[in-house]
C-alpha cells in the first residue's frame, strides 16, 4: 500500500472541489473518494488501487432516504446497504432492490458499504487483482489475463477481446431493471444519468468503466414510482448458498393485468460487462400471457448474445434457468 | 432438548471420562485472551516479510533490492548471499524428524514453484516491510511450468499391498467397476494464518510457532539452523487450526529465525493468506482408477486401487490415497499401487485425513457404482463385504464395528424408505437424493511423556510437550487426570505448548489423545504413590506402611477405610511439609506399525458411516446438503462435546471437499495458483452447513489404551465426499468422479 494524504470535507462542493485536479476518477486515480472503503482498502493494499489523496465522504449529508413527491424514491449517496434493505419504502416499494442488497457480501459488510461505494465497486477477476497479471483494465495494453486463464466467473455479456470481466454487484442489477438515475454533483455543476447510460461497456478501454469524470461526486440515486401492481423479485444464483458473487442473477419486474404481461424489466447480474439490462427478454414477455414457454422463450432472447469463454458457457444455461424461474416466481405471487 | 438442569444432573452420573464438560479453554477464546503465535509482542521487535517468487519454473537472473533496502525502517534485506548457511533436515525413515519441503530456503537460484521465497524484508513495521518487499526488484529467466492436471505415472508405481491375483480375478469377474476418480488441490485454510516470532538470547532461539508438532520442530529447526536442540525452544500454546498444513515446519520458520540472529532483535514473520496458497502445503491432486470385480449377489473377488498424485519438483510426496482400501472390506484379491507425479508446485503436505480422505471418496464411489450395477442396496453391499480380519495384515482387529456403523446409520437415517431409481424421492417441492459411505482412519499412538504434580494447596499441574490445536486437548488432558486422581477437572491446570516440558506427541493422524492416556496414567500413579509415602511421614497415617494405603477420589485413606473417610491429599502434603510432588510417566507408540517400520500384532483402525441428504432443484440448478448421520465407531469418546465438534465440523470441511474447495494452478500465468484468496478459493460457510447428527459407538478399544479411547479428528472427514457425491447421482442421475461437484456438471 502507498502512503495518502486523507481529508475529510463538511460539505460536497468541497469534496468535489478537492477531487477535480485528478486527471482521471477511472482506474488509476490519483485521487479517489472514500466511502464504507470496502471496495477500495481492499484494493489499496493490493496495490491496485494507488491513490495520493483520499476523500473522506462520511461527513457528508448524503445519507437519508426520502420519499419523493412524485412517487419515487431518493437515496443518498452514503445511505447504507443495510440500511436500504431495510428501509420501510424500499420493502414495501422495490422488494426487488432490498432482496439484492441482502443477497450480497455478508452483514458486516453491508454495514459499511454504501450506495455509490456500491455502484463503483470493482470487478472480481482475478487477474485485475493481482499486480503481477496481465490485465488491461488495470494496465491497459498489458492483455487480458482471464480470456485464457481461469474464467468460470467472467462475463458472457458485453465483452470485448481486450476485457471478459464481470460486474460483480448485486445491487446494480436491482437498480437496472428499476431504471435508476444517477445524480452526479461536480465543482461547476450537478448532471443526472440514466443508470442504464451509466456504466460503458470495455470495448478497446476496460480501464474506463463509467461515465464519471475527475471531480465528479454521486450525490444520490433516485427511483422512479413504482409501476402499479407491480411484482419484483431477485433470484441469485451461486455455488455456495451464502457469501459469494453471482454465478448468474436475474432482478425482474413485473406486472400482470387480465392474464397478459403489461408492463415487464428484465436485468440480469454475474454474467454482463455491465449490470445488464434485457430489453429482448422484456420485448419477449411484452403483452404475453404469462407462461413457462414464454419465460423460457424470454431467456433465450436475453442470452442471444452470449459469448462464452473456455470455462463459463455453463452460464449461459444457468441464466435461462434464473431468468426464468425468477420470472415464474414473481408472476405466481402477481 | 434436555435443559441445562437435567444435563447437568446427568453429567454428575457419570466419571469424569466421557462427561460433556465444556472447553477448559474456552473463556480465554472467547475473551480474546488466549495468546495466539502472531499474538507474541516483544520490545523493539521487527517485522519480516517474504518475497516470493512470480515464476513457477526458472531460475533469479537478477535481485535487486538496494531500492528495498534505502527505504524508510528497512533494517536488512535478506537473500541467498547474505542470510547465512541452512542446512538440510538428516535423511531418515524412522520419522525421527519429519519435513516434508526438505529444500531450505534461499539454497539456491533455482524457482521450482510459485510463491517460492527469493528474499525476505525486515523492517520496525509490518508496512515498511511489506512496502519494501514490494519494492525488491527480481528478474528471473522463466521456463514454461508443468502444472497440468492430468497425471501421467513418470516411474514404475510402488506396490503398496498385494494378495492373491487382483489381475486375474479381475478378468474373470461377472461384474466390473473400474473407473478413474480425481480429487483437486486443496489449501488448507485454517483462520490463523502460519507465524513464527522468533527470540534470540544471543545463543539459543525461542520460537513462537503455529505448529502441531513443537517436539519435531525443534528437531527440524534446529537441524536447518545447525545448532543444538536444546539451543531452540519452541512455544506454541493455541493455535488457530493447522488441518495437518501446521504439523511440519515450513521455509519461513528458519528464515525468521536467522533475520532475529542476525539483527540481534525479536522478528515476527506472518505468513499471509496468498502466500498460505503457495508456501504451506496442500493437499496434492489425486488422479486414482479403481478397479472392483464382484460377483453377481456382490461379493467382492478383486480390488485395485492405482493412484497417482502430484508432488513437488524436489519432495517424493505420496498422498496414500490406497491406505484404507487393503483392510476395509474382505476381499481375496487385491493390489494398490502409488506413484508421484513431480510438478511446478509447493510440496504437499498432510491434510485432515490424508491419504484416506482422497481414497475413499474413490474407493466409496466405487463401491457406490458397483452397488447401482448390482442393484444392490448400498448400504446392504458393504454388509456382504464386511470382514473380521485385516486381510492385508492377516491379524485380527482391536475393535471393529463397521457392521453396526452400517446398521445403526441406517435405521437412524431412515434409510428404508429409500427410493433407488434416480430423482425418484421428493420433499418440499425439491428432489432428494440419499448417499452414503463408510469411512475408517488408523487408530494408533504416538511416544509420550507426561509429569504430574500434586500440589498443597490443592492445585494439580499436568505437563506435556503436546499442544492443543483447538480439537480440545487442554480439555481432555484434564478430564484423563481428573479420572485418574478423582479429582474434579476445574482442579487441574494443563501445562501445553512447549518443547521444554516433557516430549509429547504430534497433533496429527488422529493420534494425540490416545497417546496422552498411558503416559498420564503412568505419571498419575506415581504421584500418587509419592503423596502416599508422605502420609507415612506425617499426620493421621504416619508410622504406617505405605502398603496398607491408598490413594483414591483426590484421598489417601487406609486399604480398609472408604475413600470419604480419608484424607485429602493436600491435607497430607501440608502435614507432611511438602509444597507438591509429582511424578512421570512415559509410553513408547505404535505408530511405526502404521508407517510399516514396525510389525503389529493387531490391526487397529477407527470405523464409521456417514449418510447424507441432498436437495435438488434442476430449474435452478441448486444443489444443497440438507442432512446428514455420522457414526462413528472411535473407541470410547472421553469428551462428547468436544468429540461431536470434531466430526461436525469435519462435516462442513467435507460438504466444502465436495462441493466447492480446488485451488487452481494457472498453467497460462506463470502456474500461480490463481485463487488464492477467500473469495475465490470457496468454502462452506455456515449456511452450507447441514442438519448433523453424530452418533458414538463408543466401544472402548483397551488394545490402544486403557481408557480405550482413540483420536477422532479425521474420521469424520473420510466419507463425506463421497456420501454426497453418491447422494447427488441419486438425485440427479449424474455420476461426478471428478471433485468438486459443480453446477455445470449437474447442468445437463
Ligand atoms: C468479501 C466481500 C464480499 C462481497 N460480496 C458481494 C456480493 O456478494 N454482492 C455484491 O453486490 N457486492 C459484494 N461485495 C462488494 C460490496 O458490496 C462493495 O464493496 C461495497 O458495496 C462498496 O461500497 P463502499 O461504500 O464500501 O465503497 P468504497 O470502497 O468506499 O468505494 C468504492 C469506489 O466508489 C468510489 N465512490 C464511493 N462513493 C462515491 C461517490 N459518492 N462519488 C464518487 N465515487 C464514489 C470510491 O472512490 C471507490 O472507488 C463484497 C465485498 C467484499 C469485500
Ligand atoms: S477480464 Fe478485464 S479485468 Fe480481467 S484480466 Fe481481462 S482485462 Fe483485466
Amino acid at each position: 500500500m502507498q502512503t495518502f494524504e486523507f481529508t475529510r470535507p463538511s460539505d460536497v462542493t468541497s469534496a468535489a472541489t478537492a477531487a477535480a485536479s485528478a486527471k482521471t476518477a477511472q482506474q488509476g486515480a490519483e485521487i479517489r473518494f472514500i466511502a464504507g472503503g470496502t471496495t477500495l482498502i481492499d484494493l489499496m493494499k493490493l496495490n491496485v488501487e494507488q491513490p495520493h489523496m483520499l476523500i473522506d465522504l462520511n461527513r457528508l449529508p448524503l445519507g437519508d432516504v426520502e420519499t419523493l413527491p412524485e412517487g419515487g424514491l431518493k437515496i443518498g449517496a452514503m445511505v447504507r446497504n443495510s440500511d436500504l434493505a431495510h428501509h420501510p419504502a424500499v420493502l414495501r416499494y422495490y422488494p426487488v432492490l432490498s432482496q439484492a442488497l441482502l443477497s450480497g457480501a455478508s452483514a458486516q459488510l453491508r454495514n459499511k458499504a454504501t450506495t455509490s461505494g456500491n455502484l463503483l465497486q470493482r470487478t472480481r477477476c482475478m487477474y485485475f487483482r493481482d499486480t503481477t497479471m496481465p490485465c488491461n483494465k488495470r494496465e491497459p495494453g498489458s492483455g487480458c489475463g482471464a480470456i485464457n486463464g481461469a474464467n468460470r466467473m467472467m462475463a458472457i455479456l458485453g465483452t470485448s477481446e481486450h476485457c471478459i470481466a464481470t460486474n460483480p454487484s448485486d445491487m446494480n442489477v436491482a437498480l437496472t431493471a428499476l431504471e435508476a438515475t444517477i445524480h452526479i454533483q461536480n465543482a461547476q455543476d450537478t448532471r443526472s444519468v440514466p443508470i442504464n447510460e451509466f456504466y460503458l461497456l470495455p470495448g478497446h478501454t476496460p480501464q474506463r468503466e463509467t461515465v464519471l469524470e475527475p471531480g465528479d461526486l454521486i450525490t444520490h440515486v433516485t427511483l422512479p414510482a413504482p409501476a402499479a401492481g407491480a411484482k419484483s423479485l431477485y433470484l441469485k444464483l451461486r455455488d455456495r448458498a451464502s457469501y459469494e458473487f453471482a454465478l448468474a442473477s436475474a432482478a425482474v419486474i413485473v406486472t400482470v393485468e387480465n392474464n397478459r404481461i403489461n408492463y415487464a424489466r428484465v436485468a440480469l447480474g454475474g454474467v454482463g460487462t455491465k449490470p445488464w439490462r434485457s430489453q429482448e427478454a422484456e420485448q419477449a414477455l411484452a403483452g404475453v400471457t404469462p407462461s413457462e414457454d414464454r419465460f423460457r422463450a424470454a431467456a433465450e432472447a436475453a442470452l442471444q448474445g452470449a459469448r462464452p469463454q473456455s470455462q463459463n458457457g455453463f452460464k449461459i444455461e444457468l441464466t435461462k434457468r434464473c431468468l426464468t424461474h425468477a420470472l415464474k416466481l414473481a408472476t405466481q405471487t402477481a | 432438548m434436555p435443559t441445562a438442569q437435567s444435563e447437568t444432573a446427568e453429567n454428575q452420573a457419570l466419571s469424569v471420562i466421557g462427561r460433556p464438560i465444556p472447553r477448559v479453554d474456552g473463556p480465554l477464546k472467547v475473551s480474546g485472551t488466549a495468546t495466539y503465535t502472531s499474538d507474541h509482542n516483544f520490545p523493539g521487535m521487527l517485522y519480516a516479510v517474504p518475497v516470493p517468487s512470480t515464476i513457477a519454473k526458472g531460475t533469479i537472473a537478477a535481485l535487486d533490492t538496494s531500492a528495498a533496502e534505502k527505504m524508510p525502517g528497512v533494517r536488512a534485506v535478506f537473500h541467498r548471499e547474505n542470510i547465512g548457511r541452512f542446512f538440510r533436515v538428516p535423511p531418515n525413515d524412522d520419522f525421527s524428524i519429519v519435513i516434508d519441503e526438505n529444500r531450505p530456503p534461499f539454497e539456491d537460484d533455482t524457482i521450482r514453484y510459485y510463491g517460492q521465497y527469493v528474499a525476505l524484508t525486515v523492517a520496525d513495521t509490518l508496512e515498511q516491510a511489506q512496502a519494501a518487499a514490494d519494492a525488491v526488484k527480481v528478474t528471473y529467466d522463466e521456463e514454461t511450468p508443468d502444472v497440468r492436471t492430468k497425471l501421467t505415472q513418470e516411474q514404475e508405481p510402488k506396490v503398496g499391498s498385494q494378495r492373491g491375483d487382483a489381475t486375474a480375478a479381475f478378468n474373470t469377474a461377472p461384474i466390473k467397476v473400474d473407473q478413474t476418480y480425481v480429487t483437486p488441490a486443496e489449501t488448507h485454510n485454517p483462520i490463523e494464518l502460519h507465524a513464527t516470532v522468533a527470540v534470540w538470547d544471543g545463543t539459543r532461539f525461542t520460537l513462537y510457532e503455529t505448529t502441531q508438532s513443537i517436539k519435531n520442530h525443534q528437531l527440524a529447526v534446529s537441524a536447518m539452523l545447525g545448532v543444538p536442540p536444546e539451543n531452540v525452544r519452541i512455544v506454541s500454546r493455541f493455535l488457530g487450526s493447522g488441518f495437518g498444513g501446521k504439523l511440519w515446519p515450513w521455509t519461513h520458520d528458519v528464515l525468521t529465525a536467522a533475520a532475529a540472529r542476525a539483527l540481534n532483535r525479536p522478528v515476527k514473520l506472518v505468513v499471509d493468506r496468498k502466500m498460505m496458497f503457495q508456501t504451506v502445503g496442500h493437499r496434492p491432486l489425486t488422479q486414482q482408477r479403481i478397479r472392483l470385480g464382484a460377483t453377481t449377489n456382490g461379493k467382492l473377488v478383486s480390488t485395485q486401487h492405482d493412484s497417482l498424485n502430484h508432488s513437488s519438483i524436489l519432495d517424493d510426496y505420496d498422498e496414500g490415497c490406497a491406505e484404507a482400501t487393503p483392510h476395509l472390506y474382505r476381499c481375496p484379491n487385491l493390489r494398490v499401487t502409488s506413484g508421484v507425479v513431480h510438478l511446478n508446485v509447493g510440496t504437499p503436505t498432510s491434510m485432515r485425513g490424508p491419504g484416506a480422505v482422497p481414497g475413499l471418496f474413490a474407493l466409496e464411489s466405487a463401491m457406490d457404482e458397483l452397488a447401482v450395477k448390482l442393484n444392490i442396496d448400498p448400504v446392504e453391499l458393504r454388509l456382504r463385504n464386511d470382514t473380521e480380519i485385516d486381510e492385508a495384515l492377516n491379524l485380527p482387529f482391536t475393535s471393529r464395528h463397521l457392521k453396526e456403523c452400517l446398521t445403526v446409520g441406517a435405521e437412524k437415517f431412515d434409510w428404508h424408505q429409500r427410493t433407488p431409481a434416480v430423482g425418484s424421492m421428493k420433499k418440499d417441492g425439491l428432489i432428494v437424493g440419499w448417499g452414503m459411505a463408510a469411512a475408517t482412519w488408523i487408530a494408533n499412538r504416538l511416544d509420550c511423556e507426561a509429569t504430574i504434580e500434586l500440589k498443597a494447596d490443592g492445585s494439580v499441574r499436568v505437563a506435556c510437550g503436546t499442544q492443543d490445536i483447538g480439537t480440545g486437548t487442554y480439555t481432555m488432558l484434564a478430564q484423563m487426570v481428573g479420572e485418574a486422581l478423582g479429582i474434579d477437572p476445574d482442579k487441574i491446570q494443563v501445562v501445553l505448548g512447549d518443547s521444554a516440558l516433557p516430549t509429547g506427541p504430534l497433533s496429527g493422524g488422529s493420534m494425540a489423545t490416545a497417546s496422552l492416556v498411558p503416559a498420564v496414567l503412568e505419571a498419575a500413579k506415581k504421584a500418587s504413590e509419592k503423596v502416599q509415602f508422605a502420609a507415612t511421614a506425617a499426620g493421621p497415617f504416619s508410622g504406617q506402611s505405605v502398603a496398607n494405603l491408598i490413594f483414591s477420589n483426590g484421598r489417601i485413606h487406609r486399604k480398609d477405610q472408604s475413600p470419604s473417610d480419608g484424607v485429602p491429599y493436600e491435607q497430607v502434603l501440608q502435614a507432611a511439609k511438602v509444597s507438591s510432588v509429582s511424578g512421570s510417566g512415559s509410553s513408547k507408540g505404535d505408530f511405526t506399525d502404521a508407517l510399516g517400520i514396525t510389525k503389529p500384532k493387531l490391526s487397529s483402525h477407527s470405523f464409521g458411516t456417514q449418510f447424507v441428504e441432498v436437495t435438488w432443484q434442476p430449474e435452478i440448478a441448486r444443489l444443497r446438503v440438507s442432512r446428514t448421520l455420522t457414526v462413528i465407531d472411535g473407541g470410547r469418546i472421553i469428551n462428547p462435546r468436544t468429540g461431536r465438534n470434531q466430526i461436525e465440523g469435519a462435516v462442513v470441511m467435507g460438504v466444502g471437499m465436495a462441493l466447492f474447495e480446488h485451488t487452481i494452478y494457472d498453467d497460462q500465468h506463470h502456474g500461480a495458483p490463481i485463487n488464492s484468496n477467500l473469495a475465490d478459493y470457496v468454502v462452506s460457510t455456515h449456511a452450507d452447513a447441514p442438519a448433523m447428527d453424530v452418533v458414538f459407538l463408543d466401544y472402548p478399544d483397551t488394545h490402544l489404551n486403557a481408557f480405550g479411547a482413540r483420536g477422532i479428528g479425521e474420521i469424520g472427514l473420510a466419507g463425506v465426499a463421497p456420501a454426497i457425491a453418491s447422494a447427488v447421482y441419486h438425485a440427479t442421475g449424474v455420476r461426478v468422479r471428478e471433485l468438486p461437484i459443480r453446477i455445470e456438471d449437474l447442468l445437463g
